[in-house]
């Protein structure tokens, strides 16, 4: 087999996935993050506003689980291995750039699914139904490959310094949920506040899954499927771009 | 292709400082290639360029035939790399840090397990193979990282200071590995600030300094080529007229110490020549000679403050 050649590439992404799911994700404090967090955002969102239904608060929650959940470690783990100097062992061996981010992003996906799915369970445990469950099947995992593209472009300022990062995406993470349709339904916003929305993925993620346990939705089925596929590949295709570029500035 | 390494005009600048400064040599296949310089000197910087690690600001290097920066990946999957800083994950143990190799190699993983138990057992680790890398000595370490990069069998191997701060023991297990290695064909470029290291084991050296390459040779060569005066000591079981030594031909000075005499010459075979003919002539036997070789040090560091050429 080529060394070089995709397949080749993909299964060694695949083993820094693992690796990543090793060392970051399979640690006590990130687990009972991701664990508590479906459970508190539940618990605020039930307590804070009483007159919503359930059935439109889970769009909200299962949309800023999976944001919050796919973008949560990965932004820090080039600068906690560029430190480490692990990353400098990873780019003498025979491993692509864009694989490695690939790896990355392959184990905040499934992470970000786990944590997601938690949610979901909940949700229906309190007795929503779910009327279509394909479409949020699919909708989760396009949103998921989505946001830790996102979590890997937030990465991209060559710092080894993690706090730094931290600070960085949560200034830019926090802003995204505003605009995008969850403590607002796009129905009653402004054209301004449609005009952000529409710019991010989490937008139509939520459409998705409001779509799922309700049936009603402010976009179309496809044009939300499409959006969140074009952003994906905007994302994976700009964060793996500019990662090779700025990797030379880490060692 | 004889040659695993040929690097020309390879450049790297941070910032002001020019690092490595337009450097060309190569190291043939097979051979044990020592790349020796003071502190701050650029080969760290030479070496992470040639593993691709980060790239040149000018020129090529062709690493096993294939360019470096044009095909890094193919390059890469024949030589391993043991770097300057020791950078196994702390949280993973030896075994799992030698399967992620493997993986990242493309070997299947029953012929990296075959491969890690075998190396484990030559360095000394098996036992402490499921212990978490945090928990091992800094010897331990890199006697690790040793492992890792040679779990694919590479035909190149880099070492980057690699017994730099390592007791006796572990320093003579990896140097003795690196022979081994490179009797069973494994070409070795080794960065080290040890003299007698390099003396012992290269075939060939490199001294860079402020970037340049200044030298160039086998370090034998490399040691007379400094050294032209060069230094015997003689004693006889008798008495000889001290004057008439220093008038041998080929011989500049004797001086007394003792029961011996040092003697400084020109022409170290000439010298000895005419010390027998010496003692013969005078019934003299001769007690002890030696021939005092010039160390490797001394040539080094001419070579790196300037005085030589
Ligand atoms: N990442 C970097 N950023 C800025 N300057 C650097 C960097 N890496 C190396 N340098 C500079 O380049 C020069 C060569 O450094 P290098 O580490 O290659 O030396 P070295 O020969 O390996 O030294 P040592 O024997 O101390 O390991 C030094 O002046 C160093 O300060
Ligand atoms: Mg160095």
């Amino acid at each position: 087999m080529n060394p070089a050649g995709y397949a080749a590439q993909v299964r060694r992404a695949w083993a820094i996935a693992r690796k990543d799911i090793h060392i970051y994700y399979f640690k006590g404090p990130v687990l009972i993050f991701g664990i508590f967090m479906p459970v508190f955002l539940f618990l605020a969102f039930l307590m804070g506003s009483r007159q919503l239904p359930l059935s439109f608060l889970i769009a909200g929650l299962v949309g800023m689980t999976l944001f919050f959940s796919a973008t949560a470690v990965s932004p820090a783990i080039f600068p906690w291995e560029g430190s480490a100097k692990t990353l400098e062992r990873l780019a003498s061996c025979p491993i692509t750039v864009e694989a490695i981010v690939l790896g990355d992003m392959i184990a905040s996906t499934l992470f970000g699914i786990g944590i997601t799915l938690i949610t979901v369970i909940i949700g229906m445990a309190l007795g929503l139904s779910l009327l279509h469950g394909v479409t949020l099947l699919v909708a989760i995992l396009l949103a998921a490959c989505c946001f830790s593209a996102i979590g890997m472009l937030l990465a991209v300022p060559p710092t080894n310094v993690p706090s730094n990062i931290m600070m960085l995406s949560s200034l830019l993470k926090f802003p995204l949920v505003f605009i995008s349709g969850i403590f607002v339904p796009l129905e009653q916003m402004p054209s301004w506040g449609l005009a952000l929305a529409v710019c991010s993925p989490l937008t139509y993620f939520t459409d998705l899954v409001r779509y799922s346990f309700t049936g009603s939705h402010f976009f179309g089925v496809w044009i939300d499927i499409a959006a969140l596929g074009v952003f994906m590949v905007i994302f994976t295709a700009g964060t793996m771009y500019l990662h090779k570029r700025t990797m030379p500035k880490r060692m | 292709m004889s040659d695993a390494i040929e690097v020309s005009n390879l450049t790297k600048t941070f910032g002001p400082t020019i690092a490595v400064d337009h450097i060309s040599f190569s190291v043939r296949e097979g051979e044990i290639f020592g790349f020796l310089g003071p502190n701050g000197a650029g080969k760290t910087t030479t070496t992470r360029m040639l593993t691709g690690v980060i790239p040149p600001d000018e020129g090529t290097a062709l690493v096993l035939g294939f360019d470096i920066t044009r095909s890094p990946v193919l390059a890469k999957q024949g030589f391993g790399v043991v770097p300057e800083t020791s950078n196994a994950y702390t949280d993973l143990s030896a075994w799992e840090n030698l399967m992620l190799m493997g993986d990242l190699y493309g070997l299947p993983r029953s012929r990296s397990a075959e491969r890690g138990s075998e190396l484990l057992d030559t360095l000394g680790l098996l036992e402490r193979k499921d212990q978490k890398v945090q928990a091992y000595s800094k010897g331990m370490k890199q006697r690790l990282i040793l492992a890792m990069a040679l779990l694919h069998e590479p035909g190149l191997l880099f070492l980057d200071e690699p017994t730099s701060g390592l007791d006796v023991q572990s320093t003579q297990m990896i140097l003795a590995l690196l022979r081994d290695l490179n009797r069973a064909g494994t070409t070795i470029f080794l960065t080290t600030h040890n003299m007698e290291e390099a003396n012992r084991l290269c075939h060939r050296v490199g001294i860079i300094r402020a970037g340049k390459i200044v030298a160039l040779d086998a370090p034998e060569k490399l040691k007379t080529a400094i050294d032209r005066v060069h230094k015997i000591e003689v004693s006889f079981d008798g008495k000889v007229p001290g004057d008439a030594i220093a008038r041998l031909e080929g011989v500049i000075s004797a001086n007394q110490t003792g029961d011996k005499w040092q003697i400084t010459a020109e022409n170290r075979d000439a010298a000895i020549r005419s010390l027998v003919t010496f003692s013969h002539q005078n019934g003299a036997k001769i007690v002890t000679l030696n021939t005092l070789a010039p160390s490797l040090d001394d040539a080094f560091l001419r070579l790196t403050q300037g005085a030589h050429p």
